[in-house]
This record gives structure tokens, C-alpha cells and sequence, in this order.
């Protein structure tokens, strides 16, 4: 557009600015100084940022340094841990937090009855001991004393009552909720449908430091399931002051080893030393700070340049580099998680069992986990990992087998059950939206085609999309995986009864159930488990592809990461910062 | 110019209202929803998180309920952020996101509207071709290729700058940003100031003022660079809004904590009233600025009138 019609003799003037023009930008201009002024005033109350700079230290004469008290490393003068943690949490509340990331925050913030020891095994915590009655129905948990929330008041056996009645509580709306369901809590169940109140659930404070679990259904790993944060207590005071508002800053009482102390969502969240915390004296680390980097290669950066201590995970497609470059500071810790394929046994052709095994015995998990995942992940030929604690692990005798000898087998399957070149097997593979699930997809999908002719379509959706398709049973095969709630085999083996909500792809087997539901109270429930498996070996409900790792980098200075704990869990208090 | 506010004003409720009710409808139409998750939860706890959140009303009971308090200015809570109302997340990201946009914006029209000029006026000539290279350059060089490429030069290799972070929007803190939001837009008005201003050259009236002997600086700054910068308003407008709203490789790249991330996260997570929050306060902030740039031409263009 020009204004080439303008006549020649306005030219040597311009015309006047227009007085409503002029204000406009004047306003503009007003508007953009605002702004940035306002930006310069947030500045001025916050802290200088040196919390993203901690892993840089200040030299200081090593002399002059604290000594670890039971390693006598020289710690750092700045003890500032900063951890890389993927996204930011659904919540804070214990009651409502449902992802790895809120866990990993509110295990720092807050303490149960028991923890997760460095092996993965179940330690007290708050509770001192406990002990279950003869017919494992009523657990009798004793609680330490010295207990504090960070007001300075007293974590009583109320405080207990308090949290797993709102974990159930209709108007909390907890999206675990089921967990204390699952673990047979008395009426559990009925307060969940609205038929009863909260107040009834089977728990009680028989004293102030006495916690008395009632449970309809014996379990015999309930002390295992308090690990979860679903079971920790919860600040009564707190909650009822603020309502909704009691997990911000500023608000938020806890009991564990630290407190929240500023949370800037999309950027950071810092937690600091709880003065009242019982171990506090113990404690070495004085401000915690979460980063939730969504991109595992933005954290990746933010680790190479110094900024972080630990990522949360590890681009797959660096792996290979990472392995040669630093070796030291790549952990691949084993994990109780195991990555399948699941089969919707409704649908042709996967109504067919002979199906199901060929397919399951065709696909050659070496190659996958040695250059596909490249994590030191394990092959899985069954559903429960072997680092799940105190299972007895057994392979099926597929296991054994040579992939050759697999092969073979796998083909007289598929020819048994009526498939062959001129009448090939065909379905689709169904995944969410992920590179290194697409590789998976499409090493899997060939070696079906080159072994047993199979031609398989793969076909990826977005997360929510395929989660709706998948709960609705719309598929013949989906990527599946699981990680367990709590450390005990039936995480897993429970997935599969017909009762489960995550069974969608509609096997069920009442022998499998009843297994499961005898092993609950079972002294020795792998007698059970070891028969729930041979069914699983029998039927090929779910094809187990590999059992998983966390792969994380850990820096050099950063002691005390929990290398073999196969729940991830990673308590901040642990860990400490050496100097060098 | 009051009763073209009004007008505006007029136009802008049903506008606004027309946009909450087709995303409103888009977002459910949407597979999934916000509670979706890998762990199926059994139906009974499913039931209680829907009512607490007013998702087991029928649809229509729900778009009046939130029409109702929108008009109250609650944008309600967020379903993906328990912790938060969708109040609280704009409040927290918006200023962020617009910190990094006003100077991002500052740039682009110093650099952009400058270099274009100096293009123009060399046409052909070799800081045209520098320019224009540097101008395709930065065009084809998308921001999620920029940002991580910055990140790498000048916090993991140099070391001079932190490679994210917020702290207040201290200056170390905003520059890698400011540059990876800035580049492409510069590029683009370079671009569109150049071949306006050059189309503006060839015009009557500059000729007619050249031959008067009006000195050539007195020309471009008085009388070319006026009509030459229409077009280049009419794609600052929209642009202004885009740039102050953020944008969600920023957000991850720097964890910068603007409000970039919740348009794409808020879409995955199926965060129905965060979606429809940002949606409203980009409707609201296009609104504004288109009715700025109109404005913007009755100076530009004297033939404008309203």
C-alpha cells in the first residue's frame, strides 16, 4: 500500500500527528514500560538466583570445610541440591499428588510409617515397629515420639487418621483412593461409593502414638504398602485454615525432612531444611530445588552446563555417547517396571492363544534391550520384575530356549493355528505418540515380519487419545506398561484379575483370581504367585517385553543417590555434596 | 475515535463469547479428558474426582456454569495443576512471558524496521544481500533449532550464560530468551519492511520530492518511512500478541515459567479450563491489539478515518 495520490504540495510538511493517534502510542509505550517495569519490580523480591548456579561452588580453603560425620568426605560449603525432575507435579497434597514427580517431591516434604531402604526394602520411618494380629486383620503400628510437624507440633497417631480418612474422603477426590481400597482397609470401599461416612474407615488412634489399622481383607504386606505417600499423615490444622490453598508456600505444614519454601511453576520449586524434622541434626543437605524440565534435552544442557546435580532421566538417543563420555556419572538403576505389549484376547486373531505365544516367542529381546533401549534394561519373559522384593523370580522355560529354537517353535504355532504365507497373520500395533516407543514398534513389528510373515500395521495416537482407546478395548495389540505401587509382587500380578481396572484387554481366569486373592494373606504367598505365574505362562495375556531401568546422570559431587533402589525412590536427605 | 471504541467494544463480547463456546466444544470433543491416566482408576473414585469437578454435570450445565463465572472473572481451578486456579497460573506466568515479549518486541522493531530500511535503500547492493541472507536465515531457523543451539553455545560451551532459569528476570537470565523469541520476527519485518519501503521509493510523490532536492535522508525519514511501515503494522499487531504471550519452546528450553507452556500442555492434559483461560486471554489480547493497529493507520495512512 502507498500513498502515491497524495498531493505534491503537502509534501514539504507533514501532516500533524493526529491527537487520538498520538495518544495511542503514547499508550503503547506506557504499556510496554509497564511491563517491563513490572518484570524489574518481581526481581527485586525475589532472591539473587544462586540456587541454579549451587553445583558452581566458591573456592574455599579445604581447611575451613565440613566433614561428613560418618564418611569424613569434605562437604561442600554450599549445600544446595538440584535436581532435574521432569514436569511439575499434579499437586502437593499426599492425598492428591498421582504422578513419579509430585512422589518425588512430597517423600522429601513429607514422612510415613515406613521407607524405602537403599535396596528397595521396606524400613520404619515414623513408625518404630509393628506388629499384625494372628489373622493378619488388625495391624498395631507404634509410632516414634520425636515426631514434628513443621509448626513444631507432634506427629500423633490423629495425624495418621487424619490423612487416610481424606484419602478415601468423596469430596478430596484422590485419584488413590483405590490404593487404600486395595489394601482391605474396613469400609474403605463404602466410603469411596458415598454409602459411609469418611469417618468410619478401619483406622484409629488408640493412643497418640499408637495407630491401629482394621482391615475386611488380611493382607500381609500392608507395612510394604505405607511406603506410598497415599498413606502419609496429613497437617489437620493446616488443611482446615487454608481449605485448597494449604499446599502454597507460606501455607503448607509438613513433617518430613524438608518444607516448601518458594514454588514459580513452569520454572522451579524449592524446599528447605525443617528445622523441627526429628533427623534434622542428620540431615546435610539445606535447600532442595526441583526442576521441572520437560525436555530431556534442555535437561541434558542444563546438566552439561553445571546447573543440575541429577537428571531424571536420559535421552535415548544420547545414550550411546553418554556411555563413552561419562561413564561414571551415567546410572541405570533396575526398576520394578516392566514394559509389555498387551493383547486384547476378544479380537481375532488374538483370541487365539496360539497366536499370543508365537508372537511372544518371536520377538528377540537381546537385540531390543542391547541396541534399542540401550539402558541395561533386562529381557523380560515374564510379568514381575526379579528386583521386586522378597519374590521368588522364576523364568518360564521359553526363557531358556535359543532365539532359533524360539523362532521354530513360534512358526509351528502360528501354522497350528491355521496362519501361513498364503493366508498371513495381519493386525495392528497400537502406541502412544513417543520416539523410543516407535522404535520399539518397528523392530518388534519386523521381526514379525521376517520371522513369521505377519504384516503388521503400527500406528501411533496422542497420549490421551490412545489411553481412552486402549481403557475401551479399542485394540488388538497396545504398548503397556507398568510400574509398581508398592514393592510386592502383587503390583503386578494383580493387573491382570478380572476385577482390574487396568485389564482392558478382557482375559480373565477365576483360578488366576482365587491365587491372587488366597496369596493376600498367605504366609508365603509365592507358592501362590509361582501358580499365578504358570497360568500367565500358559495364556500369554500380556507379552513382556523388557523389565526397566531409571537411567539418570548423577554428578561426580553428589553422594548418596540411591543407585540400587529398584522403586526410584530418592530422598533428598540421603544425599550430600562433597567439595571436589 | 470514541464511537469507533465503542463500536469495537460492542463487537468484542460476542467475539469472545463465540470463542469460549467453540473451544469450549473442541476440547470435549477431544478423546480422553483431563483424568484420564495410565492406572485406571475404578469407577467409584473416577466419579468422585468428576464431581468434584463439576464433570458428571451434563455439557451444557457445565459451559453455563463456566460462562457464568467467567463473566465473574473466574477462570476456575485447573485440573492438571490441583494445586492451582487457572487465576492463579496466568497471574503467575502471564508478567513473565510479556517481560520476555516487550523487549523481545523493542528488538524486533529497532532491528527489524532498521535493517529493512538499510536493505531497501541499498538495494542490490551487498548490505542487501547480507541483510537478506541473515533475514532467510533467521526465517527458516525456527525458534525450537535457535533456542537449544543458543543454549549450547553460550551456557554448555562458552559457559557465559545460564543455560535456564528464571531469578527474578535478571538480565543473564533473559537474554538467551529475548534472542531465540527476537530472531525470527526480526527476520520477518526486515523482509516485509524492506520490499514496502522499496515499493514506496518507486512512488510518485518521492520522486516528486527528489526532484525537488529534498536532501535523501529527509525523504526516507519524513515522508518514505510513514506509508512503508503500514504493512509492517498490520503484522506487528497479531505478532505483539504472539510475542508477549510466550511460547512453549521457550518455556522449555530456559525454564522460564511463562505462560507458553500451558497453551500446548494445557491441550495435553486435556486441562479444560486452563485451555480455555489462555484461549480467552489471547482472544481478549488480540482483540486490543488489532483495534491498536487500526488505530495505528489513521497516523500512518492520513486517507483513514474513523
Amino acid at each position: 500500500m502507498t500513498a502515491n495520490c497524495l498531493p505534491t504540495d503537502t509534501l514539504s510538511q507533514l501532516p500533524p500527528m493526529e491527537a487520538g493517534a498520538g495518544r495511542c502510542i503514547a499508550a503503547t509505550i506506557v504499556f510496554l514500560a509497564i511491563i517491563m517495569l513490572a518484570g524489574c519490580g518481581e526481581s527485586g523480591q525475589e532472591e539473587a538466583g544462586d540456587e541454579a548456579l549451587a553445583a558452581a561452588d566458591i573456592d574455599v580453603p579445604d581447611t575451613l570445610l565440613r566433614e561428613h560425620p560418618v564418611t569424613g568426605e569434605k562437604l561442600a560449603r554450599k549445600q544446595v541440591l538440584v535436581r532435574g525432575n521432569a514436569s511439575e507435579p499434579a499437586s502437593l497434597d499426599p492425598h492428591l499428588v498421582e504422578d513419579t514427580v509430585g512422589g518425588a517431591i512430597v517423600v522429601d516434604l513429607f514422612e510415613g510409617l515406613t521407607r524405602s531402604g537403599p535396596d528397595g526394602d521396606t524400613e520404619p520411618a515414623l513408625a518404630r515397629s509393628w506388629s499384625a494380629s494372628d489373622n493378619n486383620l488388625t495391624w498395631t503400628f507404634r509410632l516414634r515420639e520425636d515426631g514434628r510437624w513443621s509448626d513444631g507440633s507432634t506427629v500423633t497417631a490423629h495425624d495418621f487418621v487424619y490423612g487416610w480418612q481424606r484419602a478415601v474422603d468423596p469430596q478430596v477426590g484422590s485419584n488413590y483412593a483405590y490404593y487404600i481400597e486395595s489394601a482391605g482397609v474396613k469400609n474403605a470401599a463404602k466410603i469411596i461409593a458415598g454409602e459411609k461416612a469418611p469417618e468410619t474407615l478401619g483406622v484409629r488412634a488408640v493412643d497418640d502414638f499408637t495407630f491401629e489399622v482394621s482391615l475386611s481383607e488380611p493382607i500381609t504386606y500392608l507395612p510394604d504398602m505405607t511406603v506410598h505417600y497415599t498413606m502419609f499423615p496429613a497437617p489437620r490444622e493446616a488443611i482446615e485454615t487454608h481449605g485448597t490453598d494449604w499446599t502454597k508456600p507460606g501455607h503448607m505444614v509438613s513433617n518430613g525432612a524438608f518444607q516448601l519454601d518458594t514454588w514459580h511453576l513452569g520454572e522451579k520449586l524449592v524446599a528447605a531444611r525443617n528445622p523441627h524434622y526429628r533427623d534434622n541434626e542428620a540431615t546435610i543437605i539445606d535447600r532442595v530445588v526441583y526442576l521441572p524440565i520437560e525436555s530431556s534435552s534442555a535437561e541434558l544442557q542444563r546438566y552439561a552446563s553445571g546447573e543440575l546435580h541429577m537428571t531424571s532421566t536420559v535421552p535415548v538417543s544420547q545414550m550411546a555417547r553418554l556411555k563413552k563420555e561419562r561413564p561414571d556419572e551415567l546410572v541405570m538403576a533396575p526398576s520394578i517396571a516392566t514394559y509389555m505389549y498387551a493383547f486384547n484376547v476378544q479380537r481375532p486373531p488374538f483370541d487365539d492363544v496360539r497366536v499370543r505365544r508365537a508372537l511372544t516367542y518371536a520377538i528377540d529381546r537381546n537385540v531390543i534391550v542391547n541396541y534399542i533401549t540401550r539402558g541395561n534394561q533386562m529381557p523380560a519373559y515374564t510379568l514381575t520384575p526379579p528386583y521386586v522384593s522378597g519374590f521368588d523370580f522364576r523364568q518360564p522355560e521359553y526363557a531358556t530356549w535359543s532365539q532359533t529354537r524360539r523362532d521354530e517353535e513360534a512358526r509351528r504355532e502360528l501354522e497350528k493355528a491355521g496362519y501361513n504365507e498364503d493366508n498371513p497373520l495381519e493386525f495392528e500395533l497400537l502406541y502412544n505418540t513417543d520416539e523410543s516407543h516407535k522404535a520399539l514398534a518397528i523392530v518388534v513389528s519386523q521381526m514379525w515380519k521376517e520371522k513369521l510373515g505377519a504384516r503388521v500395521t503400527i500406528s501411533n495416537l496422542e497420549w490421551k487419545t490412545f489411553l481412552s482407546e486402549k481403557q475401551a478395548g479399542n485394540y488388538g495389540m497396545a504398548r503397556f506398561g507398568w510400574k509398581g505401587d508398592y514393592n510386592e509382587a502383587s503390583t503386578f500380578l494383580t493387573l491382570l484379575t478380572g476385577d482390574s481396572g487396568n485389564n482392558d484387554g478382557g482375559w480373565s481366569n477365576s483360578e488366576y483370581d482365587q491365587l491372587l486373592k488366597e496369596a493376600r494373606s498367605s504366609g508365603d504367598p509365592n507358592a501362590y504367585y509361582a501358580r499365578a505365574e504358570d497360568i500367565l505362562w500358559q495364556e500369554f495375556p500380556v507379552l513382556p517385553v523388557y523389565f526397566n531401568t531409571t537411567v539418570a546422570l548423577v554428578s561426580p559431587v553428589l553422594r548418596g543417590y540411591p543407585k540400587e533402589n529398584p522403586r526410584n525412590i530418592i530422598y533428598s536427605k540421603d544425599m550430600y555434596i562433597t567439595a571436589d | 475515535m470514541f464511537s469507533f471504541i465503542i463500536r469495537r467494544l460492542a463487537v468484542a463480547v460476542p467475539t469472545i463469547l463465540a470463542l469460549i463456546t467453540v473451544s469450549f466444544v473442541l476440547m470435549h470433543a477431544a478423546p480422553g479428558g483431563p483424568f484420564t491416566n495410565e492406572r485406571n482408576v475404578p469407577e467409584a473414585v473416577m466419579e468422585n474426582i468428576e464431581a468434584k469437578y463439576n464433570l458428571d454435570k451434563p455439557l451444557w450445565q457445565q459451559y453455563f456454569i463456566y460462562v457464568g463465572n467467567v463473566a465473574q472473572g473466574d477462570l476456575g481451578p485447573s485440573f492438571r495443576y490441583k494445586d492451582f486456579t487457572v487465576n492463579e497460573l496466568i497471574e503467575s506466568s502471564f508478567p513473565r512471558s510479556a517481560y520476555i515479549g516487550a523487549w523481545s518486541f523493542l528488538f524486533v522493531v529497532v532491528f527489524g524496521v532498521g535493517l529493512g530500511i538499510i536493505a531497501a535503500l541499498k538495494q542490490n547492493r551487498w548490505p542487501d544481500y547480507t541483510v537478506m541472507t541473515a533475514a532467510m536465515t533467521g526465517v527458516v531457523f525456527p525458534n525450537f533449532v535457535m533456542a537449544p543451539l543458543l543454549v549450547l553455545l553460550f551456557a554448555v560451551t562458552l559457559r557465559w550464560l545460564p543455560a535456564g532459569g528464571w531469578e527474578g528476570g535478571q538480565v543473564e537470565y533473559i537474554v538467551l530468551p529475548i534472542i531465540a523469541m527476537a530472531t525470527s520476527y526480526i527476520a520477518q519485518v526486515a523482509r516485509i519492511t524492506r520490499s514496502s519501503m522499496i515499493e514506496t521509493m518507486r512512488s510518485p510523490f518521492i520522486r516528486t520530492a527528489r526532484a525537488k532536492g529534498i536532501p535523501r535522508h529527509k525523504i526516507v525519514l519524513r515522508h518514505a518511512l510513514k506509508p512503508s511501515l503500514i504493512p509492517v503494522v498490520s503484522y506487528l499487531g497479531p505478532a505483539f500478541v504472539g510475542i508477549i504471550t510466550g511460547s512453549v519452546i521457550i518455556d522449555q528450553v530456559f525454564s522460564t515459567g511463562g505462560i507458553g507452556q500451558h497453551f500446548v500442555n494445557g491441550a495435553i492434559n486435556r486441562d479444560y479450563s486452563l485451555i480455555l483461560g489462555v484461549t480467552i486471554l489471547v482472544g481478549v489480547l488480540t482483540i486490543i491489539f488489532n483495534a491498536a493497529v487500526d488505530i495505528l493507520y489513521t497516523w500512518l495512512d492520513p486517507r483513514v478515518r474513523y
